[in-house]
């Protein structure tokens, strides 16, 4: 794409349809709000095309006539629509249909196209793009959405009217501040903290240690070991969960009863345990995917100048495997972290996690504290898939290859 | 080496012959190996493939009835089921015996429980049978067969006796027969009839509805990743974190998120009022049915079909395409001949992986499939934690978990396991 494509006016035969097509896509929704689709359509595409033939040709200002139509439209949309929302939305409108028509009657469109296009392959090259656009809007929106939702002043999971008026009285921070007070959540809070970090060194540890040794050369059944490891990733959680009921509820009897072992310190363990298997798929796959770039004559180069296998490992391998070690540990974390099924069965109330909480939040009492949580550990995984970035882009460098 | 005098095997520097160095060299490398990974293997056989296995056998396992009414399956194995009429005295007194102890120990109510999912009924006439029998003099107050009538009408039912002796042997297939909707009738396995098969309906929902959320995936996933492979890595970068943003959310986050966005006063519903696509009064039922399901679980398993198509995606040369152009394919020949074939890899390993996933998923069904759209996932954790009827709830696994493996061992054969990538 990188061709700079010159660029000529288009006609108005061009210009002026599509426009009107665009008015009247707009104007079919307010339309439809207001009564009518059909006057809807006729009346949006009408404004667009007449706006756009007094822009062109009339004013040939482009920097003063997009104030005008930003402005016309957020005036309209206030009055008609009422209320700052719609003002808003008419705001917007007035800039896209104004920079359309301009993007069109300029053909500015084909700037950064290859030359040689037809117009039809022009035309599925945006139109391609607005479906992908509409499928990132579908897998973010989920995530957004509960974002505004969370400082709702009632309680309710829907938007207020306060709250589309944007008047500050429909928002408030009273679910935040249930989550902190509140003892339950502050309680299942602290058990996942507790639970995840535990669960994460165990299966950091033991799996960095076994993607070492899945990495050497010779490793009698690799194929075999390698699907026992990822196993726990492919079974489904509900028969993990159905087994670890019935295993980890006569390992806690024997605990308790032979070893004379506390009860909460047993149920901890046991949950511990399930979720430590549970991220140990993740540590291996990501361990051993950076192990494929490591040069391993760099270990050789250590033995031969008189380092110890393990001097070796932590001073040689480890810092150049750390970046995939941490970002495998994170994965781990997050597993844990979120995880339900398994905790719903091997845990008892004392191991309350914070996903059990929200799970039984969601079910039974529909708390919008759960919104409140959702905003939290949203910002929570931003954090975690900015490190995890950081991490694979640092690997790159270290390893000496490009970053793709 | 050709001109070297010396003959015989060629040796080390230490003087053994050099085969057999390398031959140690080679154990012990092997070793080292496996003494790295033995921790966590021991790990996951431990406490993960030990207890599926328990499982796993749980589904077959039957030892309560042999265990509680010793006496009374001995009796029972000369009586003839087919006969059309309750056994005689020595059966009922042999019960009386089992029944004493039994009632004493208070494990005559989980026989009558583990009996009562081949044939209900029988819980309660075995726990009215066990509070009296706990007073009898068992060598003394017979004879035993009337008493029991008297107890309870059903102790003379031909249909109670046959069940207690199909299910006296220590292992059965009956939790699977009963998974897979049939019963033991008197000559063998049969269909239940026509209104009490859940489990195939069940089944066959499941894998419906996993292969509608992965056609979804497919569909949704192939744009998304071509123009993520196609675009220059600096605003594919960019693009990627709308991505794995939703990847690294919380399951629950999502789900509920879907839950605000689909119930009937939810966002979507009242943006389609606001802009007058629906009546107000006729608001688009979207969640607690199969639609809910496959919406949420579709946005829920996107990721994990774009990632692998992205992979693969970015080892296809932009140039084929142009390639294929420059020879007079036109747009869809070029995509559909020359791209298309390329990328089927991409496509079945991100299919194998969301399928896999859709199949077991238990969380998001249970929370907007409401009752016509969970999976078998949610009817095991029914059987685990209400109904108490576990050796259901393992056969029921085990069926799962047998077409996970099959896909799982399809997707070593194609994919690799070892290819797999996160993020």
């Amino acid at each position: 794409m990188a061709a700079l494509t010159p660029i000529s006016r288009k006609p108005m035969s061009l210009v002026l349809p599509t426009v009107a097509a665009a008015g009247g896509f707009f104007g079919l929704f307010v339309g439809t709000a207001n009564g009518s689709g059909l006057l809807g359509v006729l009346i949006g595409a009408a404004m667009a095309v007449i706006l756009a033939v007094v822009y062109i040709n009339v004013l040939k200002n482009e920097a003063l006539s997009k104030w005008i139509n930003i402005a016309l439209f957020g005036v309209l949309g206030f009055v008609f629509g009422g209320g700052i929302a719609a003002a808003l939305i008419g705001l917007l409108y007035g800039w896209f249909i104004h920079w359309f028509t301009y993007w069109l009657y300029e053909g500015r469109y084909r700037a950064r196209l290859l030359p040689y296009l037809t117009p039809g392959q022009a035309l599925w090259h945006y139109s391609f793009r607005v479906i992908c656009g509409a499928i990132f809007v579908f897998l973010i929106t989920p995530v957004l959405v509960v974002m505004p939702l969370s400082f709702n002043a009632q309680d309710f999971f829907t938007f207020t009217p306060e709250m589309l008026r944007l008047d500050p009285a429909g928002y408030s921070l009273k679910h935040y501040q249930d989550f902190f007070t509140n003892n339950e959540w502050q309680r299942s809070f602290k058990n996942s903290l507790i639970i995840a970090p535990v669960a994460t060194v165990i299966s950091v540890s033991l799996g960095t240690l076994a993607a070492i040794g899945l990495s050497q050369a010779h490793v009698p059944g690799r194929r075999a070991i390698m699907a026992i490891l990822i196993s726990p990733m492919i079974v489904p959680l509900i028969i993990s969960a159905t087994g670890m009921f019935f295993f980890y509820s006569q390992i806690g009897n024997w605990m308790e009863a032979t070893l004379g072992l506390n009860k909460t310190f047993v149920g901890y363990v046991k949950v511990i345990l399930a979720h430590a298997v549970l991220g140990i798929p993740f540590v291996i796959i990501t361990v051993t995917a950076t192990l494929v770039g490591f040069d391993r004559s760099l270990t050789r180069a250590a033995a031969n100048m008189g380092a110890n296998p393990v001097t070796t490992f932590f001073r040689v391998q480890m810092p150049l495997i750390l970046p995939g070690v941490i970002s495998g540990g994170l994965f781990a974390f997050i597993t844990s972290f979120d995880e339900v099924v398994v905790v719903l069965f091997v845990g008892s109330a004392g191991q309350k996690t914070l996903p059990w909480q929200m799970f039984t939040g969601l079910r039974e009492q529909i708390s919008p504290t759960i919104l409140a949580v959702a905003t939290i550990l949203v910002g929570i995984s931003i954090l975690l898939l900015a490190t995890v970035e950081m991490l694979r882009r640092r690997s790159e460098r270290l390893r000496g290859m490009s970053p793709s | 080496m050709s001109d070297s005098t010396q003959t015989g095997p060629m040796l080390a520097a230490d003087g053994t012959p050099l085969k057999k160095s390398l031959n140690r060299a080679l154990r012990m490398q092997k070793i080292r190996a496996l003494a790295l990974i033995t921790p966590l293997l021991a790990f996951v056989l431990l406490t993960f493939i030990i207890p599926i296995g328990q499982m796993l056998f749980r589904s077959v396992e039957n030892d309560i009835v042999a265990n509680t009414l010793p006496k009374t399956v001995i009796a029972l194995q000369d009586w003839d089921a087919a006969s059309g009429e309750a056994p005689d005295e020595a059966v009922y007194a042999a019960l009386a015996a089992d029944l004493y102890v039994a009632s004493n120990a208070k494990t005559h109510t989980r026989v009558g429980s583990r009996l009562n999912y081949e044939t209900p009924g029988i819980s309660s006439l075995f726990r009215k049978a066990g509070r009296k029998a706990k007073k009898w003099d068992v060598e003394k107050d017979g004879p035993y067969k009337e008493k029991f009538i008297d107890i309870a009408k059903g102790w003379s039912d031909p249909n109670v006796w046959r069940t207690i002796q199909t299910y006296s042997p220590k292992y059965t297939n009956g939790y699977f027969l009963n998974a897979a909707d049939m019963q033991k009738g008197p000559d063998g396995a049969e269909i239940r009839p026509e209104n009490e098969r859940i489990y195939f309906t069940l089944f066959k929902r499941t894998l419906i509805m996993s292969l509608a959320i992965t056609a979804a995936c497919i569909a949704l996933a192939y744009p998304v990743a071509w123009l993520l492979a196609n675009l220059p890595s600096s605003k594919a970068n960019l693009l990627m974190i709308l991505v794995l943003l939703p990847f690294w959310t919380s399951l629950l986050v999502r789900t509920s998120a879907w839950k605000v966005m689909l119930q009937q006063q939810g966002v979507i519903n009242d943006v389609l009022v606001w802009i007058g696509l629906v009546a107000d009064d006729t608001r688009l039922v979207m969640i607690n049915n199969q639609a809910g399901t496959i919406i949420a679980m579709t946005h829920i398993l996107l990721p994990f079909m774009i990632l692998p198509m992205y992979s693969v995606m970015q080892t296809i040369q932009p140039t084929y395409l142009r390639a294929a152009k420059s020879m007079g394919a036109t747009n869809w020949t070029a995509f559909w001949r020359v791209y298309f074939p390329l990328s089927v890899p991409g496509i079945g390993a991100g299919s194998i992986l969301v399928f896999i996933l859709a199949i077991g998923y238990y969380i998001t069904p249970e929370l907007v499939g409401g009752t016509k759209g969970v999976f078998i996932s949610n009817r095991i954790a029914f059987h685990i934690s209400t109904s108490l009827n576990w050796g259901l709830a393992a056969a029921l696994g085990t069926i799962l978990l047998a077409v996970v493996l099959i896909l799982y061992w399809a997707y070593d054969k194609i994919v690799g396991i070892d290819n797999v990538k996160l993020g």
